[in-house]
């Protein structure tokens, strides 16, 4: 619990520093192949203005857009056990690691920091795909672990943001057991009757989906983001049949009594924001507010009386 | 307006006087006496009609099409209403309706079965018979209601749990028990409202509840009077005769101490003024919800389960 000590007197991360992007820049919109402006995507969250695809993002572009005001802090995770196996294939673990680490100026696929929404406190644990197909780990057990125990010392709910293509082989077993070890961090923030929900984004799958992020008082999902446990093309390759369009996208899994609610990007903030206040900010009997009942004109008082 | 076959004579009236409406000019004075005279005409009838309407009568009241269904109560009663889906297991079913939202300005869990407005929408809840996943889907949101410490109102309105062979497959019976199971096991308030028809075990299955309120023409009965005519008087024609025998109306089930309180209706029932039955049920609904805001969880629960304990001991004199 040494990261805890961390809390208290939190060193405050510089945020990932905006890698230098040239205005010119274009991006292709995987699904609808336009062209777009890298700075008009940014202003777009990342969703195409073409055909409304909500593409992946960066971590810092997700916590900017989920936080009241942009306004939060990183936690420093701690230090655990690196590369356990010593694994190697064609490439050393540790090498691929540092790979990452350069090309995402992180030190592993999760990221974790803390602030409001809605104005409800929350610790919010998002995953980075870009680092590893955003693999879990020791690393990223870790950082669900201290996300859950800094929502419990903080009396906060907790948001986790999974991106991930599942465990990461390079740790063997014990990327299998962070599949437990995550349900037990959450099980804890469950226990406290803390609010727990997950924002399921494209892809969702594996042993994530197969652990926590399945486990959350309320599911809610990006778009057209890919959740399921095997991956489509090994179930193709098993049953010798093609797929139905739309299989394991977030609509198939609404539809298919899975996630609460499938929310456009724009909408995540302000969703996550009421859903909090009526988890959180409950209010009692017979408290009147102004925004209670919304009685048709028909019912409004008469002038004077 | 639909109206219903004991109706005719108001229907007739009531045309009259839109014809009159329409008509222009010539002697306005005169029209407008007409008018008026024939509307207390209308408002007598009505109120001798709907004063002393038969079970068999209420039946049809309760299923009128432009009855104020759970959609109406949320849409005017319920604000910040943010819906949740699914049972996590098999589908959502959009028979049962749920999710968190305020009632004057309380967080609260609404759950209530829908049946739909027109043909698209009735298809899409299935006219408001839900399979298990809807009952599945129901205890999940009981549940998440009881560990937040959010009240939970439920809004009855099925003609029954939707009997189908993919429904028995995938365990009708043990959906709906669980359901009751749940509603008997929260600990916190569970307010239940029986707007229109409260049909057997798929009305009970949200329906176990701290406080039970029943609209003054709905009905909650163990059977469709269709379906006790055909077999207890092999016959479906005798529907009539069986909606009375099951003495299926709130003002009977009070007696039988089945229902707490009754709803008073707008003249006419709900559906000539869907806004006047909403807010009459929602000052019901706030009373209710403020006695049961004093009581303890465990209280709440234990009280819950000895009402139920005792179904069965007031018969009708
Ligand atoms: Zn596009």
């Amino acid at each position: 619990m040494n990261w805890l000590t961390n809390f208290v007197r939190p060193k405050i991360q510089s945020l990932v520093r905006p890698r230098e992007v040239p205005d010119n820049l274009w991006d292709k919109c995987p699904q609808c192949g336009h062209m777009i402006f890298h700075r008009d995507l940014a202003k777009t969250l990342w969703v195409c203005a073409h055909c409304d695809h909500h593409m992946r993002m960066s971590v810092k572009a997700r916590l900017d857009m989920l936080f009241d005001g942009a306004a939060y802090q990183r936690i420093e995770l701690p230090k655990g056990l690196v590369d356990p196996l010593k694994f190697r294939d064609s490439k050393r673990y540790t090498d691929r690691l540092k790979d990452s680490q350069a090309k995402t100026n992180e030190q592993d696929a999760v990221v974790v920091a803390h602030g409001r929404v809605g104005g409800v406190p929350v610790v919010v644990a998002a995953f980075n795909f870009a680092f590893m197909g955003g693999s879990m780990g020791i690393a990223v057990g870790d950082g669900i672990v201290a996300a859950a125990e800094l929502a419990v010392l903080q009396d906060a709910a907790l948001i986790v943001v999974p991106a991930s293509g599942g465990a990461r082989m390079q740790e063997g077993i014990l990327s299998l057991m962070q599949m437990a070890r995550t349900t037990v961090a959450v099980a804890k923030v469950r226990e406290k009757g803390l609010p727990f929900i997950v924002l399921l984004t494209d892809p969702t799958t594996g042993g994530v989906s197969a652990s926590f992020a399945m486990l959350g008082d309320i599911h809610i999902a990006e778009p057209g983001a890919v959740i399921g446990f095997a991956g489509a093309r090994v179930i193709e390759t098993t049953i010798r049949e093609k797929l139905p369009p739309g299989f394991q996208r977030a609509e198939y899994l609404l539809e298919n009594g899975m996630v609460d609610m499938v929310v456009h990007r724009h909408k995540l903030a302000e969703t996550l924001g009421r859903t909090l206040g009526l988890l959180r900010h409950r209010g009692a009997a017979g408290q009147l507010l102004p925004i209670a009942v919304d009685l048709p004109d028909s019912f409004e008082a008469e002038p004077g009386v | 307006m639909n109206f219903l076959d004991f109706e005719k004579p108001i229907a007739e009236l009531e045309g009259k006087i839109e014809e009159l409406r329409h008509l222009s000019d010539s002697d306005e004075i005169n029209i407008a006496e007409e008018i008026n005279r024939l509307q207390v005409k209308v408002d007598r009838l009505l109120r001798a009609s709907y004063g002393k309407l038969t079970p068999w009568q209420k039946t049809q009241v309760a299923r009128h099409p432009d009855r104020p269904h759970a959609s109406d109560y949320i849409e005017r009663l319920v604000s910040d209403f943010t819906p949740l889906a699914g049972d996590r297991c098999f589908a959502e079913d959009k028979a049962i309706l749920g999710g968190l939202g305020r009632f004057r300005g309380q967080s609260v869990m609404v759950i209530g079965h829908e049946k739909g407005r027109d043909t698209e929408s009735r298809v899409r809840h299935n006219f408001g018979m839900a399979r298990p996943e809807g009952y599945r889907k129901a205890r999940r949101l009981m549940e998440m209601a009881d560990h937040f410490s959010i009240p939970v109102i439920t809004f009855v309105d099925t003609a029954g749990a939707y009997p189908g062979v993919d429904a028995e497959a995938r365990g009708q019976a043990e959906a709906i028990a669980r359901s009751i199971e749940t509603c008997l096991d929260i600990r916190v308030p569970l307010l239940s409202v029986i707007i229109g028809e409260g049909g057997s075990g798929g009305a009970i299955a949200l329906a176990a509840g701290n406080t039970i309120l029943m609209l003054e023409h709905s009905i909650y009965s163990v059977i469709s009077p269709e379906g006790c005519a055909s077999i207890l008087w092999r016959s479906g024609d005798a529907a009539k005769d069986a909606a009375e025998a099951l003495h299926l109306t709130a003002q009977d089930l009070q007696r039988l101490a089945v229902i707490d309180d009754i709803v008073p209706e707008p003249l006419g029932g709900a559906h000539r003024n869907p806004e006047l039955a909403i807010t009459s049920v929602a000052e019901h609904m706030d009373r209710a919800l403020k006695s049961l805001a004093l009581v303890e969880g465990g209280v709440l629960r234990a009280r819950r389960r000895d009402k139920f304990l005792e179904m069965g001991k007031i018969g009708l004199p």
